[in-house]
């Protein structure tokens, strides 16, 4: 009989009637049990963060803080050290905001006309540049670094201004790198806006720029929002670029953080490491938990290529 | 002005027309707009992957020069016990991680998608481990694992004296901690992948299966994972790409100790770059790591690109 009932109820039927069948339980306690072990980490990192250092160095890492301090989090903020420096988190804070915001914006708005081109405005060679940009979001970012330091030191001293080790460069290189992703989203996008619309547009006389702006950009809402979202949590997650591509003074967080956490000496305070470390990951959490839905379009669209 | 005429005129009723003034010009605002994407291409994408892939040629230490040496950058590279060392722990994370991906995405998906209560909590709770940076991944689960405090002593004081757990010590099973890390990190992000998958199979298939009295696991392993090939080629890709660029976490979880047990491809390419004035050295890394990742990629766009033209 329970082999008949498990058949009967696939995923696609009705809610099975029988609400503690063995089936629904094996599939709630699994469930469950994963759900504890994804959640851990979150948890651990909450915990830990609110001990004194005495009450770690006594109890496990599981046990909830039983007197609750924020000293941890304003000594993360304000105080930790990275080598002589002795500022906190918030200097890679400020740095990470000011990376970000203009790394978003510009490569946002590129990356849109460029979508926005390749959707509407084919012209001879377009697709093969498409094509090469696709493929160039596999190629290793090892192979690239280095030509691409060249490229900034020479531009940089070409203009007169310095963008190897400055926060420009490294807005210019995250730029370069969300543009496969970005603009693939983008042109799909576009691709989707009905034809009609566009030629309809085009009798009446607007240009390449007055249709972007005037038909396109207010139709496109939801696909900015998708792609901000991208970018943010990608941007703000890096940790690459920023080593390489920045000095000390304009580390971002990711890069300063692993500096303070996996600095060697003194004597190690964990519940300032763990409270550093969920400060660096509260933005894109933030963004996560908010945006929900369309955090997953995100990074589904990011994902699935063509 | 007849260019700027041009220019501006509208392609769509150009391409109407048999005769065209100026090819060049057509369309020259979105050429002009394109200039970005044209040169992020060429210069950045297929200039720089070509002037690494030369001067991994040459035996540039301090800076990059064109004083061409053969194969040997790539003869010492196959000599060095790092390397050796990278390619093995990479070889061990990227089979492992490419499995449990797979199997905990697929399980995962398919527990959720049977119409389960409070999906989206549980999905919400797969999930956000994927929002969080490598760095913030590996500085938690460094800080699970550590052996004082962590998840040995707590296993120890609950009266297991002899429990041994303890990975990011341990030279032979070191990568098996990245390993956790990683794939807390990012297997949520499959089960999205494989759940869209599952969503978009037609549903009469699962009543078709009903009626015909096949169990569901059954259901799953003949026809709906057959179906869903495409799907797990996408996540394959996307996983393997992934593997190969694994950097972030073994610096932030171990810093690739103990000694060099936990070592990357991508780090040793860093590290011979930009700490020990290696250029060639890591140049000629870097292009074993292109090479890997075409390996990958070349069967994919045949499959995917080829196979469309054909029917």
């Amino acid at each position: 009989m329970a082999d008949a009932t498990v058949s009967m109820t696939g995923p696609r039927g009705p809610k099975p009637k029988r609400r503690f069948s063995p089936t629904n339980i094996m599939l709630y306690g699994t469930l469950f049990v994963v759900a504890v072990y994804y959640a851990l980490p979150l948890y651990v990192m909450i915990v830990t963060s609110l001990k004194g250092m005495p009450e770690i160095r006594l109890g496990n890492v599981f046990a909830p803080p039983v007197d609750i301090t924020f000293e941890p989090w304003v000594k993360a903020w304000a105080e930790a050290c990275t080598g002589i420096n002795c500022d906190g988190l918030s200097r890679g804070f400020w740095n990470s905001v000011q990376i970000l915001v203009p790394s978003v914006i510009l490569s946002i708005a590129i990356a849109s006309v460029n979508g926005y081109a390749l959707a509407n405005w084919k012209f001879k060679g377009s697709e093969v540049f498409f094509t090469i940009l696709i493929f160039g979001a596999f190629i290793p970012y090892q192979v690239m670094i280095y030509p691409i330091v060249i490229i900034l030191r020479e531009t940089g001293g070409f203009l007169g201004v310095q963008l190897m080790g400055s926060i420009w460069g490294l807005v210019i290189v995250h730029t370069i790198f969300g543009m496969p992703i970005l603009t693939l989203l983008f042109r799909n996008y576009f691709t989707s806006v009905p034809e009609e619309l566009f030629k309809a547009a085009r009798v009446d006389g607007a240009g390449f720029w007055g249709i972007y702006f005037r038909i396109m950009l207010p139709m496109s809402l939801p696909i900015f929002v998708v792609a901000i979202i991208l970018q943010v949590t990608g941007i703000w997650n890096d940790f690459l670029f920023g080593v390489i591509y920045t000095k000390p003074e304009t580390y971002p967080m990711t890069v300063q953080l692993n500096n303070i956490v996996n600095s060697v000496q003194g004597v190690k305070e964990y519940n300032v490491n763990m409270a550093a470390t969920l400060l660096t990951g509260l933005v894109p959490l933030a963004i996560y938990f908010i945006s929900g839905k369309l955090f997953v379009r995100g990074i589904a669209a990011g994902a699935v290529k063509g | 002005m007849a260019i700027a005429d041009d220019a501006q005129s509208p392609s769509a009723v150009q391409r109407e027309r048999t005769q065209r003034p100026n090819r060049l010009f057509k369309n020259m605002t979105a050429k002009i707009a394109s200039i970005p994407m044209v040169a992020t291409a060429l210069v950045i994408f297929v200039g720089c992957t070509v002037w690494t892939i030369v001067h991994s040629f040459t035996n540039s230490r301090l800076l990059p020069r064109l004083e061409f040496v053969g194969f040997e950058q790539y003869e010492r590279l196959w000599e060095t016990r790092r390397w050796l060392v990278s390619i093995e722990n990479l070889a061990i994370y990227g089979v492992c991680s490419l499995i449990l991906s797979f199997v905990i995405g697929f399980t995962l998906a398919a527990l959720l998608d049977r119409k389960i209560r409070g999906e989206a909590v549980f999905r919400t709770i797969f999930l956000y481990p994927f929002a969080l940076s490598f760095i913030v991944t590996g500085l938690v689960w460094q800080w699970i694992l550590n052996p004082q405090f962590g998840i040995q002593s707590v296993v120890q004081r609950w009266g297991w004296e002899s429990f041994a757990f303890d990975p990011l010590n341990n030279a032979d099973i070191v990568i098996y901690g990245i390993l956790i890390a990683g794939i807390w990190q990012g297997s949520g992000f499959i089960m999205v992948l494989m759940l869209a998958g599952l969503r978009g199979i037609d549903e009469d298939i699962w009543k078709a299966s009903r009626v015909d009295g096949i169990p569901v696991w059954k259901t799953y392993v003949v026809v709906i994972i057959p179906m869903m090939r495409p799907v797990f080629i996408t996540a394959l890709v996307i996983i393997t790409s992934g593997i190969i660029k694994v950097y972030d976490l073994v610096v932030a979880q171990t810093s690739g100790g103990p000694g060099i047990a936990s070592e990357v491809p991508a780090k040793y390419v860093i590290e011979k770059m930009f700490q020990s004035q290696n250029l060639a050295q890591g140049f000629a890394a870097s292009t074993m790591m292109l090479l890997s990742v075409l390996i990958v990629l070349i069967p994919w766009a045949y499959l995917e690109f080829g196979g469309k033209k054909r029917g």
